[in-house]
């Protein structure tokens, strides 16, 4: 599975394209495209151009204000590095079994946390591009005009937006810098009053979460040619699957599965996560290349995130769900999905998981009462895995005697996906925009497929115009032949 | 303007430098805010921050700003959705425009940028603009002490001539 297109022969004598940033992710990625004189695509790269220094950030400090300082590596999920910090410390503390009302606590704030930022990444971010059209008007292809067109659709986004962040308040004190989970455990139980409001409003969540992955089905439907083909490419792929190999997005063991669908590795555990994955380090990008280690770095690449998740599972456990992931599997006729638009279908089937899963756990009275902390022999490590809204999410702590963390190693979804992205923007350039006149509508189609993954790549950097947008055409002598920039 | 009718977004992440300059003004002027005042504190902006602007007859987004020349900026946001999003997060005029679409009637908005250069993860505040913070802070003290949208006006035009 090597791909072409990552490093051209003669650079320097190629005209080069940069898209800078790209659009609706968060954090600072770039696209460069070097062309040739009759306009064919010779390279093709997305780059993260800053170092996050997460790990830096962490060393020192003591272990139990980790669950809540990850907090701020990022401003999109925050309750994913919350979660995957305290599973990974739950081990320091001895504490490896919680009890089941915290698990519940826990799993109640994560399924919230991917309910929300899946409303969040369909409605606002990649609906503009599906309902409109990649090459559509520019100043129209946002949430405000997906509002003004389809107010009824941007209303359910933000509606359903809104319960899962009254799910994480709820669960995790608030909506940031929440301090619900801790080392062994959660320091609260959920509120009667809040189970009562959340309760009132799941039914109409799960019936928002239907029409969305009916709306994802119609578009296929509308444009198969397109939706089939756009960015598809054949990849590994990797998970936590439940040990009765159900879809689990808080826990599990990791599960990898090749482009064919066929299982390469079940059953790893968490402790076990860097006995099988590697990262390869290209001297033009800032994050890393994870891969399978038995495959290795040109093969063993692999996808995570929704597109991976629904086809690694056997099976998702709640009934609506399960029959849309059934559709979607039988959608494939036999083979894995790897088209890249599919990961909105894929995502919007575990969005309406994750409704299913609310609705069944705001049932449960251990959310109101029972024992919340669990501990056991002190140790000095800890590793934690969760599935994140894009991804497996790795957190991977050492702690001294002295309760100081020694060692930090993050391994986050985008970062997972770094490979897969680079490949589903190549395949779109080759396909799309070889040899043609290069316009913004053409462009966005490589924006679109980075997007199709959400990712995340720097993390909560944001104010009041850091981000202009810059379109530049190079010529090979190293001048401006175009320039586009939009602030 | 009676209780309950200013909403006050603070923008930015603690943790990113100059990116606290929101949330650390927001912590800083919550003793001058009036009775009633709605202070929202987050990392960045999105779609369901139009909801908190319903029933509210004044918002002021406060956030860090990189284009800002002067220690601080101080204007009206008028709503609009016709430029292109870059990240996930929305700027203060789209919020408003997506608050308009939803019905929610947003009310009129002014935007509070501080000067900003250094965002990166870990750091504290630069020294410019802990000097910076100190001036927006008595600006947004006096600007607290008569909720007037006419007046919120006159001094936006002020600035904006100087």
């Amino acid at each position: 599975m090597a791909s072409s297109l990552e490093t051209a022969e003669n650079r320097g004598d190629l005209r080069r394209v940069v898209i800078d940033p790209v659009s609706r992710v968060e954090g600072h990625g770039k696209v460069t495209l070097l062309l040739d004189e009759a306009g064919h695509v010779r390279e093709a790269r997305l780059h993260i151009v800053e170092f996050r220094g997460f790990e830096v950030f962490i060393q020192g400090r003591p272990y139990w204000e980790v669950p809540v300082m990850v907090q701020r590596l990022c401003g999109i999920c925050p309750v994913s590095h919350h979660l995957a910090a305290s599973k990974a410390l739950d081990h320091v503390v001895g504490a490896a079994a919680i009890t089941p009302t915290a698990k519940k606590l826990r799993r109640l704030m994560h399924y919230g946390q991917i309910l929300q930022s899946h409303a969040l990444h369909f409605f606002h971010l990649s609906s503009p591009d599906l309902l409109f059209g990649f090459e559509s008007e520019v100043g129209r292809r946002n949430v405000v005009g997906v509002a003004e067109t389809y107010p009824e659709v941007a209303r359910q986004g933000v509606m359903l937006r809104r319960f899962g962040q009254e799910v994480i308040r709820a669960t995790a004190g608030k909506r940031i810098h929440g301090t619900g989970s801790v080392p062994g455990g959660m320091n609260r139980h959920l509120a009667a009053e809040d189970r009562d409001a959340l309760r009132a409003d799941i039914g109409q969540v799960i019936e928002w979460s239907r029409a969305a992955v009916e709306l994802v089905k119609r578009l296929h439907r509308s444009n198969p040619g397109l939706y089939d083909q756009f960015g598809a490419f054949r990849a590994n792929m990797m998970s936590l699957v439940r040990d009765d190999g159900a879809m689990d997005l808080y826990d599990g063991a990791l599960r990898f599965r090749d482009g064919d669908g066929d299982i390469l590795l079940d059953g790893i555990p968490d402790a076990m996560y860097r006995s099988v994955i590697r990262e390869q380090v290209k001297p033009w990008s800032y994050m890393k290349f994870p891969y399978l280690q038995q495959l290795g770095p040109d093969d063993g690449w692999y996808r995570v995130g929704p597109l991976a998740r629904v086809q690694n599972c056997d099976f998702i456990p709640s009934p609506l769900a399960e029959a849309e992931r059934r559709e979607f599997i039988d959608h494939g006729n036999g083979s894995p999905v790897h088209a890249t638009l599919a990961y909105h279908w894929a995502r919007m089937i575990e969005m309406l998981h994750a409704a299913e899963v609310l609705r069944d756990l705001l049932d449960d009275g251990d959310l109101l009462a029972g024992s919340l902390l669990a501990g056991g022999e002190r140790r000095l490590e800890g590793i934690g895995i969760i599935e994140a809204p894009r991804g497996t999410l790795i957190h991977h702590y050492e702690v001294g005697d002295d309760d100081l963390v020694t060692m930090c190693n993050l391994i986050v979804s985008t970062t997972h996906n770094n490979q897969a992205m680079n490949t589903a923007v190549r395949e779109v350039a080759r396909r799309y925009l070889d040899g043609r006149e290069l316009t913004e509508g053409l462009l966005n189609h490589i924006e679109v497929a980075i997007r199709a993954y959400d990712p995340c790549l720097s993390c909560a950097t944001h104010a009041l115009g850091k981000m202009p947008l810059a379109l530049e055409l190079i010529e090979a002598d190293g001048s401006v032949a175009g320039r586009l920039v939009r602030d | 303007m009676t209780d309950r009718r200013l909403v006050v977004f603070a923008v930015g992440n603690e943790s990113r430098g100059d990116d606290a300059l929101g949330p650390m003004l927001a912590s800083r002027m919550e003793p001058y805010l009036p009775k009633g005042t709605r202070l929202i504190v987050d990392f960045q902006l999105q779609v369901e921050h139009a909801l908190e602007l319903e029933g509210a007859e004044l918002a002021l987004f406060i956030d860090a700003s990189c284009i800002s020349e002067a220690p601080f900026t101080f204007r009206e946001e008028i709503p609009s959705g016709r430029s292109p999003t870059f990240s996930h997060a929305l700027e203060p005029k789209a919020v408003l425009a997506v608050a308009r679409r939803l019905d929610a009637r947003p009310p009129p908005a002014f935007v509070l940028g501080i000067r900003a250069q250094s965002f990166e993860l870990g750091e504290g505040l630069s020294e410019r603009a802990r000097s910076d913070i100190e001036d927006a802070l008595a600006f947004v003290r006096d600007l607290l002490g008569e909720l007037d949208v006419n007046r919120w006006r006159a001094i936006a035009r002020g600035l904006s001539l100087q």
